[in-house]
């Protein structure tokens, strides 16, 4: 027991003040793109081909991206001539609506929370079944780590359940790829309702990498109702939580 | 080994596709059996079309004697008789190839499908389905066990905790496994299939979330085949750099996995630090390239983020850190006898069991085989400055686990060197289109252990053919051979010990 206790003082207290202070995001990090249509002549589309994921577009009506589909990979950045896409450090990302995640917008970062009845529900005490449904680890391990010392998630009353039956919802990541739809679906239909679907990461969205494959679905979309979008590729553990608390109106209005 | 049969190659070095030699498929067999009981290694296995009817089956060979490959072509349309017998290592291979193009190895003892999707060659299937038949993941024939107190216990593709979906059957009498299959597929995504005339612009992105974990270890063994296919010649500092993530996503996994370990015998002080240790491992590979998993840090020609003076000491000093750190947490897992003894004897595997599987990566160094591919077939920085190799005795999952708390000390050991010395220059250099009609075998030593990538290009230079195997494709049926006489409740501490893909399976 000494040794342990021992240990413990050495390491010290590990957990972040997140949200009561900003979090501390790498140098480089890559946050919410910010479009600035009104510097794009609209003729090279240089950025629209780079994307792998199409996630770029420059139409009659402007340069948009659509943050669901964005892989945050920064070619787009480094091949617009005049800097109309850059990457900002911004992490507040999440989105209730898929069309509030496409930019120039004003929907992104500023999820609304449930409605007072559902957060009546779930604000106090949410537990969540995560079904990785094509994900290739990256969302899984950055949606695990809120459960370490670090981002302590057990402190929002947000848990991370076995069960679907002990479950108020779900969390989904990956593309939902053909031979997990039907286990996504029956996990989906063992939790009690009311309930929530969140998708998150790029596949989840949108299919992400692997978006148009005929061996997925592209995302949730379609098959579940989603209540909040978590874009990323994969999101960052402070995007994560940032959204999760958003939902249950932790943080902002 | 006779050189008529084979075409001898190296880690990252081409070879014209025209030069290997195609022999009838009895001496394609005999070969590939015989030199196996020699001691080489299957690294890789796989069917290609090559017109309407016939396919060519092309196997890799790895020899860590002399540090090279060895590859053989043959050709079938519909059926072969079956390596497996003769050679395990091909189980899975064959699986998949029969799954891939409706090739039947014929007399293989448990053919079943190992990813769940449509044969790729219509008209060809090799269990006989029809094309309107659905296929349902993991609906297949398994291992029977009857009599008195013998039960199937059947769990997945959903688990418990934040993980990939899989499912698994023990064979069980009372508490005891009898045998444990393992059946996969619920992560596939079709990503061979998509790199098809390729290099398409996302490609990379394919490689980089192969297996999330193993960003830089896909992504390295990718761009390795890209610029040796087309005679880039990467600067040192890119070298150094990829190293150096390549090492520290080592570090978080072993951290990780060594932290999860300590949790599944509920001493929770290790679990606890090292979940937030490997965390910080993760930051310093986004203090390289702003992402935690390393993702835009690798490009074909080098690196796309340099590392200035005053970044390369916060990195030194940070590692030196959390080094210490580690080292106080994991530390506590030797000198508690409660876990080491519930390490030791536990999820055994036979070091004969571990060369007829021909396992890879910590598993087979932690019985004692000394199969690392930075020291069997160096490559990039790696041949020139070397890292001990960790090895283990005793194939259990003490030995699994002391090996990666060895190959902590010596990645840190080995980042800190490169650290000091890292060559100057530019980061990446120019790259161009491939050439046609060429082949490359690109190995890395990724966490897992061996990676294996196989580029081939058609006549105008696209991919004609890409294959990936991921350590877990040779190491899945280990964790299924260690359960063999375990305590069931023994599973999570024996599947953490491997923490094997399921999407670097799958793929
Ligand atoms: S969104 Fe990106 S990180 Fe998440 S599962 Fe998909 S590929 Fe992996």
């Amino acid at each position: 027991m000494l040794k342990e206790l021992v240990a413990r003082c050495k390491l010290g207290y590990g957990t972040i003040p997140f949200p009561a202070k900003e979090p501390i995001l790498p140098d480089r990090y890559r946050g919410c793109p910010v479009v600035d249509t009104a510097r794009c002549p609209g003729q090279c589309r240089v950025c629209a081909e780079v994307c792998p994921t199409s996630a770029v577009k420059v139409s009659a009506d402007g340069l948009h991206l659509d943050l669901g589909r964005c892989l945050f990979c920064g070619e787009c950045e480094t091949a617009c001539p005049v800097n109309a896409i850059r990457f900002s450090r911004e992490y507040r990302m999440a989105a209730r609506r898929r069309q509030d995640m496409v930019l120039p917008g004003t929907g992104t970062g500023t999820a609304r929370s449930l409605d007072a009845r559902m957060k009546r529900l779930l604000g106090r005490a949410l537990r969540l079944r995560q079904v990785s449904a094509g994900g290739c680890n990256a969302c899984e391990a950055d949606t695990n780590v809120l459960t370490t010392v670090v981002f302590d998630l057990g402190r929002f009353g947000i848990q991370f359940v076995a069960s679907p039956r002990h479950a108020d919802g779900i969390l989904v990541t990956g593309p939902v790829t053909e031979n997990m739809k039907p286990a996504l679906i029956k996990t989906y239909e063992a939790v009690p309702a009311p309930k929530i679907v969140i998708a998150v990461g790029a596949c989840a969205i949108a299919g992400g990498p692997y978006a148009g494959h005929k061996e997925v679905h592209d995302g949730v979309e379609g098959i579940l109702p989603v209540d909040l979008y978590i874009p990323g590729c994969p999101p960052h553990p402070i995007v994560i939580l940032d959204g999760l608390l958003r939902l249950l109106g932790r943080i902002g209005k | 080994m006779e050189s008529k049969r084979f075409l001898r190659a190296y880690n990252s070095c081409p070879v014209g596709l025209r030069d290997i030699p195609l022999v009838s498929t009895a001496e394609f067999r005999e070969t590939v059996v015989r030199s196996v009981a020699d001691g080489a290694r299957l690294a890789a296995l796989f069917g290609r079309p090559h017109g309407p009817n016939t396919l060519r089956l092309l196997a890799v060979l790895a020899r860590s004697r002399e540090g090279a490959l060895f590859i053989v072509e043959t050709e079938v349309s519909d059926c072969y008789p079956s390596l497996t017998v003769d050679c395990p290592q091909a189980h899975w291979f064959e699986r998949e190839m029969a799954e891939q193009w409706g090739v039947r190895p014929l007399g293989h003892p448990w053919l079943k499908p190992i990813r769940f999707h449509y044969s790729y060659r219509p008209g060809y299937d090799a269990w006989a389905r029809s094309a309107t038949e659905a296929i349902q993941p993991s609906v297949t024939d398994f291992f029977q066990v009857a009599g008195e107190e013998v039960h199937d216990v059947a769990v997945g593709p959903v688990h418990a905790g934040i993980i990939e979906p899989g499912h698994f059957r023990f064979q069980c009498h009372g508490e005891n496994v009898y045998h444990l299959e393992i059946s996969l597929g619920y992560q596939h995504r079709g990503v061979e299939r998509a790199m098809l005339g390729g290099p398409t612009s996302r490609s990379a992105h394919y490689m980089e979330t192969l297996a999330g974990d193993t960003s830089v270890g896909h992504m390295t063994a990718y761009c390795q085949a890209i610029e040796a296919l087309q005679g880039c010649i990467v600067p040192a500092r890119a070298y150094a750099l990829r190293a150096v993530a390549l090492e520290i996503e080592r570090l978080a996994n072993h951290t990780g996995d060594l932290g999860a370990l300590a949790g599944d015998v509920g001493y929770l002080p290790t679990a606890a630090h090292c979940g937030r240790l490997r965390g910080d491992f993760l930051n310093l590979t986004a203090l390289l390239c702003g992402n935690r998993f390393g993702r835009g840090l690798v490009r074909p020609g080098g690196v796309v983020f340099d590392l200035d003076a005053d970044q390369a000491k916060l990195l030194l000093e940070k590692i030196g850190r959390i080094y210490n750190n580690v080292t106080t947490a994991v530390d506590l897992l030797w000198k508690t006898p409660s876990v080491v003894g519930r390490f030791e004897k536990t999820g055994r595997v036979l070091r004969q069991t571990c060369e007829d599987l021909g396992l890879v990566g910590p598993a087979a160094r932690a019985c004692g085989l000394e199969r690392d591919v930075r020291y069997e077939f160096p490559s990039g920085i790696y041949a020139l400055s070397h890292i001990p190799i960790a090895l283990g005795e005793t194939g259990d999952v003490f030995a699994r686990a002391y090996v990666r708390w060895l190959e902590i000390q010596r990645s840190v050991a080995f980042i800190q060197k490169q650290m000091e010395m890292l060559p100057g220059g530019p980061i990446r250099a120019a790259t161009g289109e491939l050439p046609p009609e060429r082949l490359v075998v690109s190995l890395t030593e990724g966490w897992r252990g061996e990676i294996c990538h196989v580029a081939v290009t058609d006549v105008e230079g696209r991919f004609a053919h890409y294959k990936v195997v991921d350590p877990s494709f040779h190491n899945w049926m280990g964790l299924a051979m260690a359960l063999r006489d375990q305590q069931i409740s023994d599973f999570p501490l024996c599947n953490k010990s491997f923490n094997l893909s399921y999407c670097g399976h799958d793929l």
